[in-house]
């Protein structure tokens, strides 16, 4: 009898925590940017959440070095697919808010949320800039 | 599975960059060669080494073609005036990966005019005086900054015979994906290597110069344009005695 009151409260557990790891992965990936589209991102959900900074790490020594820009994991990549549009059809800075609905953006929802500075767009533009060729 | 996945990703994403490219375009910027944009795989080697040709003889006085469009491509132009800055100070501190130059042979009075950047040394002074090893010398000859590691120290400026790096003063509004700048760095002419490493050919400069003074090309490939040319007639190294074997020659000085 215990055994089985044991596995409902595990079963119930794992229901609750897929339902709350679903509505997360929807809050932070922002509608509208070519991300909401898609499945997954470039590797599974989890381990971009925990190791994303580590791929972008890698890359930009590789890239900046070597020159190799063809990799998965390359910052304007990032940008380019998480992006999202006001309603003017105008790019949002992914690390910004949106003015209009006071959403915090890709990047900024959780960093701001985890209390971890973002440096890449001190340098890096956080909307995508075309120029020339 | 994640293959197809990945695969199926790849082929949107092509297709939405295509489809943008289609409606982006504007008077004055060439969107579709990204569509053509073939991402380097391979690391850079020394079979390459790139550099300029600059023909002063065909470089008209008072032309800045050059500096505009390396500007405007690599987003120098986006950089806006620092409040309170004065108008002779911004045009003396700005940073300029091309600066046109006059000089003059005191024997003969003979003035010639011409694009000066990064010189593209074989044996770089910025890259001996570097403390953190931010600026380095591609394989392939090209003479960068890599910013991540940059503290502003502004060694090699000092370092550089040519003048040819610029500081970042201030913080950046605006700056395009391919050429990211930030305060506190150094920077200079990288011969557009976002075209090197994506497979489109010559450099901003080459395309903007209306009289083709600039010819761009491979150094070690003996059949280019630019090392036949180079074979053909005689050219200088700009300040030869300091024998730092410069990737930018010239020809009429």
């Amino acid at each position: 009898m215990v055994n089985t009151i044991t596995r409902l409260i595990l079963i119930a557990a794992l229901v609750f925590s897929a339902a709350v790891s679903g509505a997360d992965r929807k809050n932070s990936v922002i509608e509208g940017s070519k991300a909401a589209e898609l499945d997954a991102c470039v590797a599974p959900t989890a381990l971009m959440r925990r190791e994303h900074f580590k791929f972008i790490e890698h890359q930009r020594d590789i890239t900046v070095h070597q020159g190799i820009r063809d990799t998965d994991h390359s910052l304007s990549g990032c940008v380019d697919c998480h992006v999202a549009k006001d309603t003017h059809g105008k790019h949002l800075p992914i690390d910004g808010l949106n003015p209009e609905t006071a959403e915090k953006q890709f990047c900024a929802g959780c960093h701001e949320y985890s209390g971890v500075q973002l440096d890449c767009f001190s340098c890096h533009t956080n909307v995508p800039v075309t120029t020339g060729k | 599975m994640s293959d197809n996945f990945d695969q199926n990703r790849r082929d949107f994403v092509s297709v939405a960059s295509k489809a943008a490219a289609a409606t982006l375009i504007a008077p004055g910027v060439l969107l579709q060669s990204v569509a053509h944009a073939k991402p380097r795989s391979e690391p850079v080697s020394d079979e390459n080494r790139y550099g300029l040709l600059i023909d002063t003889t065909k470089c008209a006085d008072g032309c800045s073609d050059c500096v505009t469009g390396c500007e405007k491509e690599n987003g120098l132009d986006m950089l806006l005036k620092p409040k309170g800055a004065s108008d002779e100070s911004w045009e003396r501190q700005r940073p300029r990966w091309i600066r046109t130059v006059k000089v003059k042979d005191r024997l003969s009075g003979h003035v010639s005019s011409l694009p000066l950047m990064c010189q593209h040394c074989e044996h770089p002074p910025c890259v001996d005086v570097c403390p953190t090893g931010a600026s380095f010398r591609r394989a392939d000859g090209i003479v960068m900054v890599d910013r991540h590691t940059c503290i502003g120290c502004r060694y090699c400026m000092m370092a550089c015979p040519y003048k040819a790096r610029s500081f970042i003063h201030e913080n950046v509004q605006l700056r395009p994906t391919v050429a990211p700048r930030g305060k506190g760095c150094v920077e200079s002419c990288n011969l557009c290597v976002h075209r090197r490493d994506n497979d489109v050919a010559g450099t901003a400069c080459q395309d903007a110069c209306q009289h083709g003074a600039i010819l761009f090309g491979d150094l070690n490939d003996p059949n280019s344009e630019i090392s036949q040319a180079l074979k053909e007639r005689n050219h200088t190294q700009l300040r030869a005695d300091l024998k730092l074997n410069t990737g930018v020659r010239y020809r009429g000085i």
